[in-house]
This record gives structure tokens, sequence and C-alpha cells, in this order.
């Protein structure tokens, strides 16, 4: 590891821990925020040169609060310059003397996940959600999260800067949810957590390598919530999930980045040690009972991830895993897979038939064509699965689909072309 | 999220004068409406990028030829379907984009009357979840 990296990385780790203890002391979240943004700065350039403090932690919190207090001042003196009216506000000396550390481990780790709490909370929209999350609890500057979504550091900042009126507006205060909230406030973290992940995971492929790694941040806030809850059995399922779709990362492009399905992927360059504490977390947590969808998702990587060679699937398994995801959830695109496992274990005709059922579910949607062209290339109908391959190239959104898509139209085209060989 | 090009072209929707036979207090109204349509979407952390575009006067075609490339003025053909203006956004969804779409098409004409032109709604390339949502293929 680099002193570089070594240096981001304990940044990242104290950004959210001095961000809690700055918005517990001073209450205005959007204000702390800033003036942590400021610190990690502030320590970005003075640590290399000056080496890094005794006390990080404490450095970065007593630095966050002058940041802090000099904005309340300057912001006192604007408004005594607008207005002749006295105000009744806190004079700088009522401003809470900081000390160096007053709270311990435990704390800190409360204040993480109370501001994971806050920055996820069910008022904002997911992608406010996202950038506010990777900013106060990841520490990503606004530019890096401008980068990583593809849209303008400006764009970005004014997203979270709405966020972080949200959050004043709907006056959350700044403590552990209650009980009867608890578990749906975790399920808003988890689902961010998953955002960022696919997002990352997503953009992987193709020409965006240059942004930064965003499934990797999405593990590491995901493994701090994992330390912090670690009874919670869908926090280590979407941990596992997590790790054992990234374990696979390194297969599932060829060197022109063009998608390799799972089926022909050279399965030796998986994680093999992503992929065995991915197995460790999901089989301990499926012991402890509350089985929900996360452990459900990484319980089927994990079947995948633990076949050696592409034969040794445990379909059946498989299929078993998405009729409970299937009942647990609801959701089509579940179907879908189902229909895919079910072609597996029972041949492309029982796969097709489900998904039948689906049209009206997914209306026009690409990705029932890419698996219609898929299992009717099974069944050997080489024309109708060349039809669905191309019907799904002109529907799907991204680059790398619409040219592995156009590609599998383009092989069975040319298989359908060729004279039948002599008998 | 979903990015979204939306397109103005020179269709005149319900409106037929040109406008520079509007009143004066029509074509402040027009665009005070754009200006604070443009500041909602800053706002709202929605608008990545938006511009107008010179007339076709100013349009040229570029073929690649066998030695220098041949460089054409317009007019062209189909000169109402030409593209007279665009805005980038970055939207939580496509609902949300065909919202915005639809303000844009009720840009005032004369007498406060919504235009009505026809605004295009294109959804970029994005990132691939294929393998996300489709884990067995």
């Amino acid at each position: 590891m680099t002193p570089t990296t070594h240096l981001e990385d304990l940044l990242r780790e104290l950004a959210p821990q001095v961000l809690g203890a700055l918005v517990r002391r001073f209450g205005d979240f959007d204000a702390a925020e800033d003036a942590v943004q400021e610190a990690l700065l502030a320590a970005a350039t003075h640590w290399p040169r000056d080496g890094v403090p005794d006390h990080p932690r404490g450095w970065l919190i007593q630095t966050g609060s002058h940041k802090l207090i000099d904005q309340i001042r300057s912001e006192q003196a604007r408004r005594r310059r607008e207005s002749t009216a006295a105000l009744l506000e806190p004079s700088p000396a009522s401003v809470p003397a900081m000390s160096a550390s007053t709270t311990s481990g435990a704390a800190d780790r409360d204040d993480t996940l109370i501001l994971l709490f806050m920055c996820c909370h069910p008022a904002l929209t997911p992608a406010s959600a996202i950038a506010l999350t990777l900013r106060a609890v990841g520490g990503l500057t606004t530019a890096e999260i401008g980068n990583a979504f593809l849209v303008p550091e400006s764009t970005m900042a004014q997203r979270i800067s709405r966020a972080k009126q949200r959050i004043r507006a709907s006056a959350v205060p700044f403590r552990m949810p209650d009980r009867p909230e608890w578990t749906h406030r975790v399920r808003s973290v988890l689902h961010v957590l998953y955002l960022i992940f696919n997002e990352g995971y997503a953009s992987s492929i193709g020409d965006d390598l240059h942004r930064i790694e965003l499934s990797g941040e999405a593990i590491r806030l995901t493994r701090t919530v994992h330390r912090m809850l670690p009874a919670d059995s869908e926090v280590a399922g979407l941990l596992a999930l997590m790790l054992l779709t990234d374990a696979r990362r390194p297969a599932r492009t060829d060197p022109d980045g063009e998608l390799i399905p799972l089926a022909a992927q050279d399965r030796t360059r998986w994680d093999r040690r992503q992929i065995a504490e991915g197995v460790a977390l999901i089989d301990a947590a499926v012991t402890r009972g509350a089985v929900g969808q996360y452990q459900l998702q990484a319980a089927i990587a994990a079947l995948h991830d633990r076949a050696g060679r592409v034969e040794d699937t445990d379909w059946p398994q498989i299929l078993a895993l998405y009729g409970l995801l299937e009942r647990m959830t609801g959701n089509p695109v579940v179907s879908l897979n189902r229909a895919i496992a079910a072609a597996m274990v029972h041949g492309p005709a029982a796969g097709l038939t489900l998904l039948d059922a689906l049209d009206h579910r997914l209306p026009g949607h690409y990705r029932l064509d890419a698996v219609r062209g898929h299992l009717h290339e099974m069944a050997g109908d080489l024309l109708a699965a060349v039809e669905h391959y191309r019907a799904a190239a002109a529907r799907t959104t991204s680059v790398p689909e619409q040219r592995y898509l156009t590609a599998q139209a383009a092989r069975l085209k040319a298989i359908t072309a060729r004279p039948p060989a002599a008998e | 999220m979903p990015k979204y090009l939306l397109i103005v072209d020179y269709r005149p929707g319900v409106i037929d004068a040109p406008m520079d036979e509007w009143a004066p207090e029509d074509v402040k109204a027009h665009m005070d409406y754009y200006g604070a349509l443009e500041r909602e979407l800053t706002e709202s952390g929605e608008l990545i990028d938006g511009h107008a575009l010179t007339g076709p006067e100013l349009a040229k075609e570029v073929t690649a030829g066998a030695g220098a490339p041949v460089v054409t003025d317009g007019p062209f053909a189909e000169f109402k379907e030409i593209l007279a203006g665009y805005q980038l956004v970055d939207v939580e969804s496509e609902e949300r984009a065909i919202e915005i779409a639809a303000k844009i098409s009720r840009v005032p004409g004369p007498g406060g009357v919504p235009q009505e032109q026809p605004i295009g709604v294109r959804r970029v390339m994005g990132a691939s979840d294929f393998e996300l949502l489709m884990p067995d293929l």
C-alpha cells in the first residue's frame, strides 16, 4: 500500500466519525458537512508534508469545528450587515468548546451508522441518497462523485446541496431510529449501498474504466455496516452478494472489453479470496434464520461461484432459490431469472412457457427478448433466436449490451446461412 | 440515473407566427419561461447541459471525399426537422424526463398561449447492468 492510498483510506474511515461528532455538537448537518470537506482538504494538504498527527481524528474534529465557527461568525456578520434588527443568534462564545477526543469508540461507530441512516433517509430520492452517502459517509469529493455518475461537478454539487436542504427541512433528529422504524431504515441503507455497487459494477464494462471505483466503495461501506451490525443477516447477505458478484469481474470481459457470458467465462480468473469470504458470510447468515432477498441472491451467486465448471452448476438448487425470491419480492426480473433456471433444469421449452406469462409484466422489455433469444438458441431454433437477439439489441440502453446482443444475432445468422453439411 | 436528450426542432406547434412578429412582452415572457425552467433544473441537480443552436442559415454539411472533405451549406430539404436546441438531463426516471419535456413544450407564445412544440425525448446509452439483473446468463 502506498502512503497516498493509506492516507486516503484513513481520511475516508475518519470522515463520517468527524461529521458525526460535528453534527452532534453543532446540530447543523448542512454546515457540518461543508466543514468536514474543508477539514479533509486541509488534512490532504498538510499531512503528507507535516506527517499524520498523533490524533488524526481529534485534529480533523478541531479543524472542522474551527471552519464551522468561522462560518457561523461570517454568517452572523452578514446578517448584521443586512439587518439592523437585533437577532437572537448564538454568539461565538456560546459555541461549544472543542476537545480533541471526548467520545468513545462505540459512539464513533454509532455516529457513522446514524449518518448512514440520515443520508439514506426515505425522504430522499435514491439519486440524492447515493450522492450524499458517498460524500458524507464515503468521504469522496463532489468532483469524484460527479465523475462516477458522468455528470458535471456543478450538477452533482446542486444535487448534494438539495439533499442536505431536504434533510434539514425534514428535521430528522441526529439519533438512532426507534425500534419500530429500525428495520425499515436499515433496508433503505442497504438499498442505497446496493445501488452504488450496481452502478460501479455496471460501468466497469466498456470505456468507463477511468471512473472512480464505486463497487469497491460500496463493498467498503457495506463492510462498515456489517462490522457495526454483525447480527443482521441481510447486511451480511448484501456484503456476500457484492463479494461473490465482484469476484467474477476479472473474467467478464475479453481483452477488447466485450462482455463474456457466465457460461463462457474462464473460471480460473475468478477471485478465489473474495469467493471464500462471500461463501463463508452467506453460509453463516442463512443459518441464523430470517432469510431476506439479499441472502437469497447471494446464495444463488454462491452456487455459481462454487461450480468449478459450468456443467457442475447446481441448477435445481438455483431454481428453488429463485422460487423463494419470486414469492418474496414479486419482481418480474426475478421471474425472468427463474425462467432461465427452469430452462436449465427442465429444458428450454419449460423456460419459454414461463416467459409467456411475463409479456404483460415487462412489456416491450429488451431483457425478455434477450432471454428468449438465449432459450430459442438452446432449443436449436436459431432463426427465432436471431430475431429475438436483434429485437433485444434494438431496445437495450447500453452500448456493451448492444454489441453483445448484435454479436449473438450475427453469430447465429452466419450458422443458419451456411449450407447444410453433406450427410 | 438515466440521461435523456430533450430535442427541440423548428416545428412551430400550435403557433405559426415567427417570433419577430410577436409583441415584445410575449417574447420576454417566452424567454423568462425558459430561464425559470433552466434555473429549476439546475437547482434540482438534473440539468447537465442545454443550448440553443444557430439557425440553418449557418449550418454546414461535411462529407469525407476521396481528397479534401466536401463542405456544403444549407438549406436542407426538411427545414422544420432541423435541430434547434437541446437539453441534456440526468433524471430519476423516464416519467420525469417526459414531465420536463412537457414543460418545455408548454413554453408560452403570443398572448401567453402554450406553444405546444413537439419535444423529442431520447435516452442516452448508459452502463450495462445486464449481468446484475440476469446473473445466470
